[in-house]
């Protein structure tokens, strides 16, 4: 395309690319640099003031570093080419400020407006400058086009790769939170579940689980399902998974926690669950995990009782085998 | 020949397997073991399995076959030590030893053929 334009034109190929490419589009920026800040600052700070997170300052001072960068870029190469070394600094400092607007919650489109934004004011001033010369200025607004298109998709790359990678992390961060695994009495374990259990986290669970087992030598795990939301027959497979895995380590599993709704669904599904004791609260499950480990609950005796002792459970002891 | 020692306490026996197991090694395990039930007249197996760090479906359901036999020579069995990774896998491999009994070290095991057990 660029080379049937240089021959319509009887300009040779290097030429071509050299006047209307790289030197030129250099020269105007460094010429027109400051009309071009006034112009981009002001767009880019109607998009960026809603946001509040960047100052005026550091805006003038990230786009006098981009246009540097994008001069010497087309100053040191005949050819347009965003995907050539040649761009690789510019690149980096895409990817730096795509980064930071990222972390700042930008949407990708105001991200992208980073560089968009010149685009009209550059346009403006070379309409101006070639208004008598309609053939270059066709060839260099087709340059520049491509590569602020390629520059502004780039943006969007990096800004989506940021984003992804903070998804990643948090994911990490909750599969690490949710999946306690607390000691409750001697001998005995809770395992408070909270979310829905996929197959990561059934491993992650069971793993912290039955190390958890090795670990303190309890004979009895309660997993405790209130704060599962729903529960269908993945979920009830994984649960049983997990339930025989402790097993297999010499620890009995007590489900506890079954909400109305749960035990319907469970019915319903034909999930079975008869193998394993399952509770309605926790304060059951624990119960029956304290006779099972040969210890129980008693009232105190009336005398122990202090006068006016509020709550039933604050005169109760527990009982040692 | 590699033998997994077979040793008698009382009325109980008391299997450590201490090497990498091997389909030749369980198969001699399983036939020593249910000859030493019947000679010796035991009541309880223990199989010690804490030092497996790597078990295969093949090895897995020795266990559970061969606790499955002890009890038909009427002598309980007691699978003990086994660790985390290993129990995962046994049950990722549909492998979940319905009807041997479990538990978490030698002591326990013990406790629990001897009847003392506190659970």
């Amino acid at each position: 395309m660029a080379g049937a334009l240089c021959l319509l034109l009887n300009i040779d190929w290097g030429n071509c690319m050299q006047t209307l490419g790289g030197t030129r589009l250099a020269r105007l920026f460094n010429e027109r640099q400051s009309e071009l800040l006034g112009d981009w600052v002001s767009q880019q700070y109607a998009i960026t003031s809603r946001r509040g997170g960047v100052a005026e300052a550091q805006l003038r001072n990230q786009f006098v570093q981009f246009v540097d960068l994008v001069c010497a870029a087309l100053g040191s190469s005949e050819q347009v080419d965003f995907n050539t070394p040649t761009w690789d600094e510019v690149r980096n400092f895409l990817a730096e400020v795509s980064d930071q607007r990222a972390r700042l919650g930008f949407t990708p489109v105001e991200t992208a407006m980073f560089v968009f934004s010149l685009k009209e004011p550059l346009f403006a001033r070379l309409g101006a400058e070639l208004a008598a010369d309609p053939a270059p200025l066709a060839e260099l607004t087709w340059t520049i086009s491509k590569l602020f298109d390629a520059m502004g998709l780039y943006t969007t790359e990096v800004f989506q790769t940021s984003r992804e990678q903070v998804i990643v992390r948090q994911q990490q961060e909750l599969l690490e939170l949710s999946t306690p695994v607390v000691q409750l009495w001697d001998g005995i374990l809770a395992l408070p579940l909270i979310g829905t259990l996929d197959s990561a986290r059934t491993q992650v669970v069971m793993e912290s689980l039955l190390q958890k087992i090795v670990e303190t030598g309890a004979a009895i795990a309660i997993i405790d399902i209130t704060g599962v939301p729903t529960v269908d027959t993945l979920v009830a497979q994984h649960l049983l998974k997990t339930v025989a895995a402790a097993r297999l380590m010499g620890a009995d599993c007590v489900i506890s926690g079954i909400r109305p709704q749960i035990a319907q669904t469970i019915v319903h599904l034909g999930v079975n669950l008869q193998n394993v004791i399952t509770k309605a609260t926790l304060a059951d499950a624990f119960i029956v995990a304290l006779k099972r480990t040969g210890k129980s609950v008693l009232g105190a005796a009336p005398a122990a009782e202090a006068p006016g002792a509020p709550g039933p459970l604050r005169g109760n002891q527990f009982v040692g085998d | 020949m590699e033998r997994i020692p077979i040793l008698r306490m009382g009325k109980l026996l008391l299997v450590t397997i201490q090497v990498d197991m091997h389909d030749r090694l369980a198969m001699t395990l399983q036939d020593d073991l249910t000859s030493r039930i019947v000679k010796d007249g035991a009541k309880g197996v223990l199989i010690d399995i804490s030092s497996l760090d790597v078990v295969d479906s093949f090895i897995g359901r020795m266990i559970g076959d061969t606790a499955a036999m002890a009890r038909v020579l009427d002598a309980e069995t007691v699978v003990v030590g086994m660790q985390p990774s290993v129990a995962i896998t046994l049950v990722e491999l549909g492998l979940a030893l319905p009807g041997v009994r479990t538990a978490l070290n030698v002591e326990r095991g013990m406790a629990l053929l001897t009847g003392t057990a506190p659970l």
